[in-house]
């Protein structure tokens, strides 16, 4: 496989052209919810990805997002909002541990081997990881997850001190 | 008519710099650097005047008395002279700066500090809540964010004059936005994004008309048409020297003496001054009083071999090359019924570049073929977000010439471009 193929894996493509997770959050009683906008200002890529907790369990119960960006950033919001999806959900420290496996693969200059149970078909998108340009392309939607993770965490702290 | 570069000429300037003579090879091939805009290539000359001094004379200027300094600093100052003749100004008018993004804040913020306790009551640069600040909407980034800093230090307002679907304006919008309101008008020579040239004597003689100061961001002019600052009749004018063939970390601030008399100076420090005591400072008169601390000594000897490249070869004669070759550029762009071809719809007021978007594509998986192809193109929004969000995009992807550029290098990047949607599976 050359590396261009490498980088645009077939389900990488279908992602960006059939992207997964668009829309808005349902309000439901008792859940919080967090909404965070992500920009690469190189590029000008922009996305908004919204949760919805429920404080009880610490399950993240809706993941949805908006954006606009290049086949990489947006395949990548798709295949984790895909990931949600198939594994119903996840807990805040769930997702906190696939964000660490994804940043780790991305980051890996195609070095280590990705965690494909925590993973799913994000290491699709293990072939980022040689392209350094391309990084910032493909954790914009993780990013914004991680950003939602400690907003919620945030408010449920405020309500805790009240 | 002057004539464009014969293929032995342009054979014979590629020899002149090592990146072009012993070329990174991509695939077999040597990379097409389409990428100019951003930074231009150094002939061997410049890099070999920097090497000589640093090896033979490097010693600090405008300081001490010994012999080596003296030399050093009649090099410097050669340099400015070389300048000034290049751009149609006078020495005392050019200012060193670490980049046109520095030149022109060193503008907006001696404005600012003209509007404080430090300015006299009838400065030239008075600004109040009322007067206006105009910039367009085609600006880079350098060219807006300083006046929006300009605006919230002084409670002037800064407007813009609006771009069409294209991405150009004209001197007829202009009309309708300078008033007697306007103090300062900063615009862009050429459009880094669309290549779009300015109409900048009348621009400026309309300015002048009401009183406003005009402010001419020329880095994307000066390194390919002739240009002269005292011609062109604008009050400021700020270019770069990376993009003119010279070394990087210096931009140039080019200043009508009367006005660089009356601007305060926004850095300060040694060797700016005359005297100084405990508590206050007397300044030298320009261009040294805005070079406060140690100058980046080589690149200006870097720049002076870069003005002696171009002058040697002609700015005309550049000129005439590059207008065939954006022809030819645009042509292949148009004929391309998958792309979006941004600016001037043809090749004329267009000087350099051109910046396409890919219907149904995004800029960065274009760059990414392209690159696979061995042809280097910015893509992205080039340091002009307004600009592309006017023209209804996030990014586009420029290509951009010079004057080592062949036409053989602007047909792989119109190959490539087809090559990136027949990737994807689109239509071009």
């Amino acid at each position: 496989m050359n590396e261009l193929d490498q980088l645009y894996q077939q389900l990488i493509l279908e992602h960006s052209r059939r992207p997964i997770g668009k829309g808005t959050l349902e309000d439901r009683d008792g859940e919080l919810s967090a909404s965070h906008y992500e920009m690469n200002p190189s590029c000008g890529d922009e996305l908004t990805l919204k949760v919805s907790l429920d404080p009880q369990t610490m399950q993240l119960t809706q993941l949805v997002w908006e954006g606009q960006g290049c086949s990489i950033s947006m395949a990548s919001a798709s295949i984790l909002a895909q990931l949600f999806r198939d594994e119903d959900g996840f807990t805040v420290e769930q997702a906190r541990e696939r964000i660490a496996a994804f940043r780790e693969m991305i980051q890996s200059r195609g070095k280590t081997e990705p965690d494909e149970d925590l993973l799913g078909d994000a290491v699709a998108l293990q072939g980022v990881s040689k392209f350094i340009m391309r990084i910032k392309c493909a954790m914009l939607g993780w990013v914004a997850l991680e950003a939602n993770l400690h907003k919620l965490e945030a408010s449920i702290a405020t309500a805790n001190d009240k | 008519m002057v004539k464009p570069f014969s293929s032995s000429e342009i054979k014979s300037f590629r020899s002149d710099f090592p990146f072009f003579a012993d070329p990174t090879l991509v695939g077999g091939r040597p990379l097409a650097y389409l990428d100019s805009g951003a930074t231009s290539q150094r002939p061997k000359t410049v890099l070999d005047a920097e090497r000589f001094f640093l090896e033979k004379q490097n010693s600090a200027v405008h300081r001490g008395a010994s012999i080596a300094t003296g030399n050093a600093t009649s090099s410097f100052e050669a340099s400015r002279e070389a300048v000034a003749k290049f751009v149609g100004a006078e020495a005392s008018e050019i200012v060193w700066t670490a980049g046109a993004t520095d030149a022109l804040n060193l503008i907006a913020q001696g404005i600012a500090e003209a509007n404080t306790s430090l300015g006299s009551s009838n400065s030239l640069f008075k600004l109040e809540p009322g007067d206006e600040i105009l910039v367009t909407e085609a600006e880079h980034h350098a060219n807006l964010v300083p006046w929006q800093r300009l605006a919230l230090k002084t409670g002037a307002s800064l407007r813009w004059i609006p771009v069409n679907e294209h991405g150009i304006w004209s001197i007829d919008d202009a009309r309708s936005y300078v008033n007697k309101r306007t103090k300062i008008f900063a615009f862009g020579h050429v459009s880094n994004v669309t290549g779009f040239k300015a109409p900048v004597r009348e621009l400026t003689d309309l300015a002048r008309s009401v009183g406003a100061m005009t402010v001419l961001d020329a880095c994307q002019s000066v390194p390919h048409v002739p240009v002269n600052f005292t011609n062109l009749g604008v009050d400021f004018a700020v270019f770069s020297s990376h993009k003119m063939l010279g070394p990087n970390g210096l931009g140039v601030l080019y200043g009508k003496a009367e006005l660089l008399d009356e601007l305060p100076p926004a850095r300060t420090g040694g060797s700016a001054i005359t005297r100084v005591t405990m508590e206050q400072a007397e300044f030298l008169p320009p261009p040294l009083r805005f070079e406060a601390g140690t100058q980046a000594v080589s690149q200006v000897i870097g720049i002076g071999a870069a003005v002696k490249y171009l002058e040697d070869i002609g700015m005309q004669r550049i000129a005439s090359h590059e207008e065939e070759l954006v022809a030819h550029l645009v042509e292949g762009v148009n004929k391309n019924s998958g792309l979006r071809l941004l600016g001037p719809q043809n090749s004329s007021h267009r000087v350099a570049l051109a910046s396409v978007e890919v219907n149904g594509l995004h800029a960065h998986d274009v760059g990414q073929v392209l690159d696979g192809e061995g042809v280097q193109v910015r893509v992205g929004h080039h340091c002009a977000q307004p600009l592309h969000r006017a023209m209804g995009i996030t990014s586009s992807v420029r290509a951009s010439v010079h004057l080592t550029t062949t036409e053989d290098e602007i047909d792989r990047f119109l190959d490539g471009l087809r090559k990136a949607q027949k990737y994807f599976d689109l239509e071009s």
